[in-house]
């Protein structure tokens, strides 16, 4: 840690951590309810639920970037964070705001706008505690010694994802038209924008745990987010298939859909390539492991799994059923949710001086939640060929699938109970680290320090 | 090889391009083609209030509709032809909240115009032209 104002994003990585539990058991309730154990319809039903565990993930996955610009950009630009006051205003305002919407949820205080549920006079909080956020980070850099690539992309990537959420709270009385701006929203997010954020902080982890000359990384980052728009703005056309756009989008977004494996394989390779070419003597092994794993796992979930069902003639008989569920969250988990546990493994032990950084219960911690996801990703898979089949294929009524695919979902909850065991463990290492303290101040770069 | 500089014009021209190609399209679709494939002309107010009903209770929230939503519950975008309106709405009456085979559907009080409303919207999704969605389903029983 190179400033003391970078502890501010201790409070974000905290709360992160404390909404992905609860994502977990909303998770849980589902997962008992496809299974048949629906007893907790009267207060919480399954809408509730599923509204609670989107908006959640959602939530603890910007909580976890903020806090990663926090922690990356006075570094980056050399500089104080702008003002940690404002900061902590922002936090707080975050959390006010996350705690009012879940509770709303559970009193029908919603829009059914599947992701974006949080009803529109908190959107506008929402918009107003995010333009705080970019105040902060955007003076940080402008009134920084220096302004790298990887903090640029990092912090567009922030600037667009906001900007992304306004069409997202207009209202629209035609379905259809409401879903295609839906689009706007969620899919320009997770396979646009968020991919920008994505490879700003992969640049700045593999800038500091390899050691490659930042100039090399920052080229090949940017080919990949060339590749990121390239081919995921077009993609957006995979949404428009069948809700009632022109059908010049079957074409469109089937060829450009196709092509947006390529930018999760560039992220995959480009990790991979800078591991081998550095020096391998970073000691923090489980940032390494995160690190490389996201770029991974982001490319199996989201580029392979995302590919098995994006072309329209297959889409047409997926479309809306539990193959879609499998496919979420392998790439949520890939690309996003480890991208926080990889920022969070990297820099909590420079934030608190506490060396956790290759210690068995954060090996555990890896394998446990990531053979878990794989688990669970296995039994959504299992559950939506079986659906498609019997649905769309053979023409069953829908509960009767629902019936057949139920002991899917008794797998589903053990691989969730494996993964949830990983989770719990990784948090356990991420309390025993403590609070983060002004001694672990280390004016030269954390990476020289540690290689003498 | 490539350069650093040439890697960012890659990016920054091809955003630029493919964002605006995206926009014109947008707006070609929001314009012409979604209106004409959802028959924007038949959006009474009796439509939009199903509309907005369907949004309030977050019924996406367990259904799909064009295929949006989640898994819990049955596909509608083509429930009125399948089931008709009559069934709709003793679906919505059901007083203890339907769920004849086990799963439980949250219990609603909504007013008769209200269930007229959901049945119209039901009724003008169920003429929208949507490329082939549902599929027809292509086994023989
Ligand atoms: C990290 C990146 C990605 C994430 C987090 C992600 C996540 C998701 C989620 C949550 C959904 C469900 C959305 C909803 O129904 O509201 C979805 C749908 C979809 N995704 Fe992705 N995705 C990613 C990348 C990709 C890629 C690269 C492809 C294509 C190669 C792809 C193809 C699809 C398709 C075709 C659907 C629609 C499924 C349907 O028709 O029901 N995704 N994605
Ligand atoms: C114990 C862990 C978990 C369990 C048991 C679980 C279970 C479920 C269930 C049953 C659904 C609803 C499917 C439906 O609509 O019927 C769901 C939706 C979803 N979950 Fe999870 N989940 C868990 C953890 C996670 C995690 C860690 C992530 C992200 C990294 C995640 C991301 C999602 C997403 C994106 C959806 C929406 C998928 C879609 O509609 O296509 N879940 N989850
Ligand atoms: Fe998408």
């Amino acid at each position: 840690m190179k400033f003391t104002s970078q502890k501010i994003a201790y409070h974000f990585f905290a709360l992160s951590m404390l909404l992905l539990v609860l994502q977990i058991v909303y998770g849980f309730i589902m997962g008992f309810a496809h299974m048949g154990f629906d007893g907790l319809h009267e207060w919480i039903p399954f809408n509730a639920a599923t509204a609670t565990h989107k908006n959640l993930l959602v939530v603890w996955i910007l909580s976890g970037f903020m806090g990663a610009a926090y922690y990356i950009i006075p570094d980056e630009s050399d500089n104080e964070l702008f003002s940690v006051p404002l900061a902590k205003l922002q936090f707080w305002s975050l959390a006010v705001v996350g705690v009012i919407a879940v509770a709303g949820f559970h009193v029908g205080w919603w829009e059914g706008r599947k992701f974006l549920e949080i009803p529109r006079p908190l959107d506008w909080l929402v918009a107003l505690n995010v333009i705080l956020f970019l105040v902060i980070i955007l003076m940080t850099l402008l009134k920084g010694k220096k302004q790298t690539t990887t903090a640029w992309v990092l912090t567009m990537g922030l600037v667009f994802a906001a900007l992304l959420y306004l069409p997202g709270m207009i209202y629209f009385d035609n379905l259809s038209v409401d879903s295609f701006m839906r689009w706007w929203v969620v899919h320009l997010w997770v396979e646009g924008v968020w991919e920008l954020i994505m490879g700003g902080i992969l640049s700045y982890l593999l800038i500091k745990l390899t050691g490659v000359d930042r100039e090399v990384i920052e080229k090949w980052l940017y080919v990949i987010v060339g590749l990121t728009f390239l081919s995921g703005i077009l993609g957006t056309g995979h949404h428009y298939y069948y809700t009632g756009g022109p059908d010049y989008w079957l074409m469109v977004g089937g060829i450009f859909s196709a092509l947006e494996p390529l930018a999760f394989l560039g992220m995959t390779i480009f990790a991979v390539q800078m591991y081998r070419k550095g020096n391998k003597r970073h000691p923090n092994k489980l940032a390494i492991y995160w690190t490389l794993s996201t770029a991974i796992v982001s490319f199996l979930g989201a580029g392979l799994l995302g590919l098995a069902h994006t072309l329209p003639g297959v889409n047409l008989y997926t479309h809306g059923t539990l193959i879609t569920a499998m496919h979420g969250h392998l790439a949520f988990w890939g690309a996003y949710a480890s991208l926080v546990l990889a920022i969070i493994a990297y820099s909590m032990p420079l934030m608190t001086g506490r060396k956790l950084h290759d210690n068995r219960t954060g090996h555990l911690a890896f394998w446990m939640s990531n053979i878990g996801m794989v688990g669970m990703t296995m039994a959504f898979a299992a559950a939506g060929v079986a659906q498609v089949y019997l649905e769309r294929i053979a023409g069953y009524d829908f509960m009767v699938a629902a019936k057949e695919t139920q002991a899917h979902f008794f797998v589903l909850i053990i691989a969730a109970t494996v993964f949830t065991i990983g989770v719990l463990m990784f948090i356990s290492n991420f309390v025993k680290f403590g609070k983060p303290v002004d001694e672990a101040l280390q004016p030269e770069a954390e990476f020289e320090a540690i290689q003498g | 090889m490539l350069s650093k500089k040439q890697a960012k014009i890659f990016f920054l021209g091809g955003t630029v391009l493919f964002f605006l190609i995206f926009v014109a399209m947008s707006f070609h679709s929001l314009t012409v083609g979604i209106p004409q494939n959802t028959n924007a002309d038949q959006l009474s107010d009796q439509v939009k209030q199903g509309k907005l009903l369907w949004d309030k209770n977050n019924c996406m929230g367990c259904h799909t509709i064009m295929g949006e939503g989640a898994y819990y519950a049955p596909e509608l975008t083509r429930v009125y032809s399948r089931k008709g309106a009559d069934y709709i709405r003793t679906v919505l009456n059901a007083p203890e909240g339907w769920g004849p085979r086990g799963r439980m559907m949250v219990k609603y009080e909504f007013s008769e115009e209200e269930v007229d409303a959901i049945i119209a919207f039901f009724e003008w999704m169920d003429n929208a032209h949507l490329n082939g969605f549902p599929p027809e389903p292509s086994l023989e029983k």
